[in-house]
């Protein structure tokens, strides 16, 4: 490769005019780390925690595609809610572990009187057990007229409590499971 | 780009550490167990894999009253950052447009200067890694728009996020409230030492940083100047006349041959 003193000179008065004035490096290195939740699917929820009620938003890996098995991987306050307008407690922040944790409790576990094991038992044995506690302390407790002859039809030795983020549908049917048994003691959490 | 800041204002803060949860959270760092020494604060320090800590401050007055200042404590993003000019590695430690101090990982060497120099002693070094962490302002949220993770989940309305110019408005008009109510010393910290800081605090005793664990003027060491400094271009200087006088001496007096009759 052939350079005359002529074309040398022009190649150097070139390279020394563009790093000078057309190449500032400093500002290449202004990228920032990919947002991990800039296209993930937004659920909005409420914060199981306390009476509050907090509104947060879910995300989740994904774009709801049929073949896409959604995990979460952030959880963070909905600006959008009236009631916290973004901000979340240090319990509700970490929402996350809450969710995605491997001693999350996924199937009833039970225990037998004077066992010290907690063993795995199925959903339908489960709801059977309660079913049959239930029934049975039912037929036990249930007072059908007082001692004036009175009908009450009531139910004095179970209680039932609610929780703070029961939605309204699950207020409903807790109230018509509650009529149905004839239980008079009941509370909710949100007012203790 | 408008430069971005953090207002703290501790006369608001109820110690509830929702920001150092949400940085975790945000970051994806560990929530480790925290260390037990009779305060309600989760580490001594803040730490390589935990950036942001409320420090609860127990003061006892001389009258035998009692202060209890708590005040988060993270990454200044000073103006005139001490560890940018102490860095070595070129483009390790960097400012960003809007005006954050961040770290580029890939180019940190591990060798710790920005932790000297830094006056607030706030970088830490991860010894599995080898290299320097500390907290980014969430520079990938801001990048896009958002404000950083403690920002968005402080319930108090302690913490404010947004252009400098409007934050250190809102500081002063709230140091004048609090002294209109009564709180003759409280004041903003903002510190000239080093140019200002990217993250404002307004302190109900102003008169006394240190109480919050800030210290009370903060200055990069001048051994960091003189040494990124006079120091470096004298030692380039050595470096280059070193080369050019090896260079000059060959051609002057050739190489140096064995004297044959003296072995």
């Amino acid at each position: 490769m052939d350079f005359s003193r002529r074309q040398f000179f022009q190649a150097s008065a070139t390279a020394l005019a563009t790093t000078a004035f057309g190449f500032d490096l400093s500002r290449a290195q202004t990228r920032a780390k990919e947002l991990k939740i800039a296209r993930t699917t937004q659920t909005t929820s409420v914060c199981p925690y306390c009476a509050v009620g907090c509104s947060v938003i879910i995300h989740t890996l994904g774009d709801r595609a049929k073949n896409v098995k959604p995990t979460v991987v952030h959880i963070e306050g909905d600006t959008e809610s009236p009631i916290n307008r973004g901000t979340l407690c240090p319990k509700g922040i970490s929402l996350k572990q809450y969710v995605v944790n491997d001693r999350r409790l996924t199937k009833p576990l039970y225990r037998a009187p004077g066992a010290t094991e907690w063993e795995t038992i199925s959903w339908d044995d489960a709801i059977e057990r309660m079913a049959r506690r239930i029934k049975d302390t039912r037929d036990t407790g249930f007072v059908e007229s007082d001692d004036q002859g009175r009908t009450v039809n009531r139910l004095d030795n179970v209680a039932l409590i609610g929780g703070c983020t029961d939605t309204n549908e699950i207020n409903y049917l807790l109230g018509k499971f509650r009529f149905g048994l004839g239980i008079v003691t009941y509370e909710n959490q949100a007012r203790l | 780009m408008v430069t971005v800041a953090k207002l703290i204002d501790t006369t608001t803060c109820i110690g509830c550490k929702a920001c150092e949860a949400a940085c975790q959270e945000w970051q994806d760092q560990p929530f480790p167990v925290g260390t037990y020494d009779g305060t309600y604060q989760t580490f001594p320090d803040v730490r390589h894999d935990f950036w942001n800590l409320i420090k609860f401050n127990e003061i006892e007055h001389a009258d035998g009253g009692l202060s209890w200042h708590m005040a988060k404590f993270q990454c200044m993003h000073c103006v005139d950052a001490g560890c940018i000019t102490a860095c070595p590695a070129p483009g390790a430690i960097f400012r960003r447009d809007n005006g954050t101090v961040d770290f580029d990982h890939d180019k940190c060497i591990g060798c710790g200067y920005c932790i000297t120099a830094c006056p607030f002693d706030v970088p830490r070094l991860n010894p599995i890694t080898q290299k320097v962490y500390k907290c980014n302002l969430c520079s990938d949220r801001t990048a896009v728009g958002l404000e950083p993770a403690c920002i968005k989940a402080c319930p108090t309305n302690c913490l404010t996020f947004g252009a400098r110019d409007d934050l250190v408005q809102i500081a002063t008009d709230r140091a004048r409230t609090l002294r209109e109510d009564g709180k003759a010393s409280a004041g903003v910290y903002n510190p000239a030492g080093v140019g200002g800081t990217n993250v404002i605090y307004v302190l109900e005793d102003a008169a006394h940083p240190e109480d919050y664990g800030l210290p009370n003027d903060p200055t990069v060491p001048w051994t960091v100047r003189v040494w990124q400094g006079p120091l470096k271009w004298l030692g380039n200087a050595a470096l280059v006349g070193g080369i050019l006088g090896t260079f000059f001496h060959y051609i002057r007096f050739g190489p140096r041959h064995a004297d044959e009759e003296s072995s």
